[in-house]
């Protein structure tokens, strides 16, 4: 249990380091009980993703076609160990899994680690950037609004924050590709690199700002209004009062003890947005043509290729848990106040 | 605006209950929740827009000009006198497809959130009041479903199960719902310590009417006011399934899937009439859903006291 620093005669010191222990301890104890909560979730994730795959229809059907013997379709059936049971078919999937073997792509037979691993990194670069440009519009923008509570500004703010969080991605990409490619041709509307040339860092930039603008625009729409109504609660706090009491002046009082006690609504915004962004991307790297992840499932979609769709699902739902578990600890560290149990 | 303001002065000037109107002992509680709602214009002006759009879509087969599903023109012509948003690229009027669309996105909207929320509602009932293990086993179903990319499991449940417009409702309410049951599950827990429920279960009521009529009818205004922000969702997950042709399906019109013809270079490039009106329409609904929804939160928010 996190206790009230106190620091008193010689017994400081020791009264310093038991209290780290303290804390140390008890937040150890926190992360296991989170960590052996996030593991039947986890199970519970391998199965709902099986389920959903088995319930798809079975590959086989992609071979059917007048040209196929129906012998053929048997040894292929058994070759890929379609007649076992389901269960059965589960645990081999899982042991595998647990090798770290995610299984073959029915389509191209590559390994499907190896697609994700050649595809994860233009969706993380397209995540991250995303990321940071929605948080640098969000936070400030959010505490502006709440610093200003009913002003013009404020106004402004949360309705632009409201349009965010209104317009679907792929209308508004339409919208840009329009104006921008089509209209001014100034920004390229598909892929990561332009074809036939040297692919620079600018190259990518170009390419990045359109799909960028989308999922950073629409993340901010909600991240303003979260960051806004948990700073206005933060405004209210006694030791706001106290601060102002003491006459410190306004620019310290937000600054110095608002702004540090903001981390935790900025921490959850974060923690919140990674499973989004993953998501949001797939639908935006099919408008843009962009080489991640998102394209690479939608294709696997189509194409019925669930050993893909199911790495790909898990590895999210993977990301995803670890993501929640990583808020709560931050929390936890950020904020002292915080009950572990 | 100028009341609001006024109501500041006071209690900024520390004097609480001083900037209210005077007749609020007397107003019903409907009347103080509508007071309140039109206090945010935006919310009472999206609430007319979205009141016009809705009997527009209900009227649907009465004002639409043409039959949607008819080739009723010349191929991809722009607006004209005849064909007020022109045609598409096998002759039908978009101003009518339009009318449909909205009629079809409105529905799987509406159908999806109520599915959810009825899932939400009971799910959270029974975690929130038994606790146990009947909480753990909920709670837990709820992670796992919320640990899955919303967009991703939709698409991939979408995938499995054919498209099409009740399929997308079912998939979306059956996806919809953790939201609420946590949101229920909360509100229950608190609700379980107060007096008056438990001096219902100290006078033996049943279980049915503790529930149904004791507990949820006090949590109904947050779920309300969750349910609007699901509806918006909804409304923008369809039109993003059908946009990828996953969704509704041809010949049938969504807000969505007109915008998918936009993927083709023609239409987006010169055909800007096929693909404007559904997204700015969309645009339209789900904002005024979302204002509505802020002005309910504010206006159905106990601790107010304004």
């Amino acid at each position: 249990m996190v206790r009230v620093r106190q620091c008193k005669g010689i017994l400081q010191k020791q009264e310093h380091l038991l209290w780290y222990f303290g804390v140390k301890e008890a937040m150890g104890k926190y992360i296991l009980k989170r960590i052996l909560i996030a593991i039947p979730v986890l199970v519970g994730i391998t199965i709902i993703d099986y389920t959903i795959m088995c319930l798809a229809g079975s590959p086989l059907e992609m071979l059917q076609g007048p040209r196929v013997s129906e012998a053929a379709v048997e040894a292929k059936r058994i070759a890929l160990g379609l007649d076992q049971p389901i269960l059965v078919q589960y645990f081999v999937w899982l042991g595998e899994l647990l090798q770290g073997n995610l299984g073959y792509s029915m389509k191209s037979f590559q390994p499907v680690s190896g697609m994700i691993g050649s595809h994860i990194g233009p969706t993380l670069l397209l995540m991250g950037v995303s990321l940071l440009v929605s948080l640098l519009l969000a936070v400030p923008a959010g505490i502006y609004s709440a610093i200003r509570q009913y002003s013009k500004g404020d106004y402004a703010v949360v309705t632009a924050s409201f349009l965010g969080s209104s317009v679907p991605g792929f209308f508004l990409s339409l919208l840009l590709i329009y104006v921008f490619t089509v209209k001014l041709g100034w920004l390229p509307s598909s892929g990561m690199t332009t074809l036939g040339t040297q692919s620079g860092a600018a190259d990518v930039a170009r390419h990045m700002v359109m799909p960028v603008t989308v999922l950073a625009f629409s993340m901010a729409g909600s991240n303003i209004r979260y960051i806004r109504s948990a700073m206005l609660e933060i405004l209210q706090q006694d030791y706001l009062r106290t601060a102002r009491a003491k006459g410190i002046g306004r620019f310290r009082v937000i600054n110095k003890h608002a702004l540090r006690n903001a981390l935790v609504p900025i921490i959850t915004v974060i923690g919140m947005e990674i499973p989004m962004l993953f998501g949001g991307a797939v639908i935006i790297e099919q408008v843009f043509s962009w080489p991640g992840l998102g394209l690479m499932t939608m294709s696997a979609i189509s194409n019925r290729d669930f050993p893909v769709i199911m790495g790909v699902c898990l590895l999210s739902a993977i990301v995803v848990l670890v993501a929640n578990l990583v808020t709560d600890i931050l929390y936890a560290l950020v904020d002292p106040t915080i009950q572990l149990d | 605006m100028m009341l609001r303001e006024i109501d500041r002065k006071f209690h900024e000037k520390g004097v609480p209950g001083r900037g209210q109107e005077t007749n609020i002992g007397s107003e019903s509680y409907l009347q103080t929740v509508s007071r309140r709602f039109r206090r945010h214009h935006l919310a009472a002006v999206s609430l007319i827009v979205l009141a016009v759009i809705v009997g527009a879509a209900i009227l649907a087969p009465f004002i639409a000009p043409y039959d949607p599903n008819a080739i009723a023109g010349p191929f991809a012509e722009g607006p004209s006198k005849e064909f007020w948003l022109g045609t598409d690229q096998i002759g039908r009027d978009v101003l009518s497809r339009l009318l449909y669309a909205t009629r079809v996105s409105l529905l799987v909207g509406v159908m999806a959130t109520l599915i959810s929320t009825v899932i939400g509602v009971l799910l959270g009932l029974v975690a929130g009041y038994f606790g146990g293990i009947a909480d753990m086993i909920i709670m837990r179903f709820t992670d796992m479903v919320m640990s899955f990319p919303y967009i991703l499991l939709v698409l991939v449940a979408a995938a499995v199960f054919k498209p099409g417009m009740w399929n997308i409702i079912w998939i979306l309410g059956f996806v919809d719902w953790p939201g609420i049951a946590r949101l229920v599950r909360g509100n229950v827990l608190n609700l379980r310590e107060t007096n008056f429920v438990k001096g219902n279960i100290v006078a033996g009521m049943p279980l049915r009417h503790i529930l149904f009529s004791e507990i949820l009818p006090n949590t109904v205004a947050p779920i309300l006011v969750y349910a609007t922000s699901v509806l918006a969702l909804s409304i923008l997950d369809e039109a993003a399934l059908s946009f990828l042709g996953q969704g509704v399906q041809p010949p049938a019109s969504s807000l969505g899937n007109m915008l998918n013809g936009a993927q083709s270079l023609t239409v987006l490039t010169t055909q800007p009439w096929l693909w404007i009106p559904p997204g700015l329409l969309i645009v339209v609904v789900v904002m005024a859903i979302n204002f509505i929804g802020d002005a309910l939160r504010d206006a159905l928010d106990p601790n107010s006291r304004r």
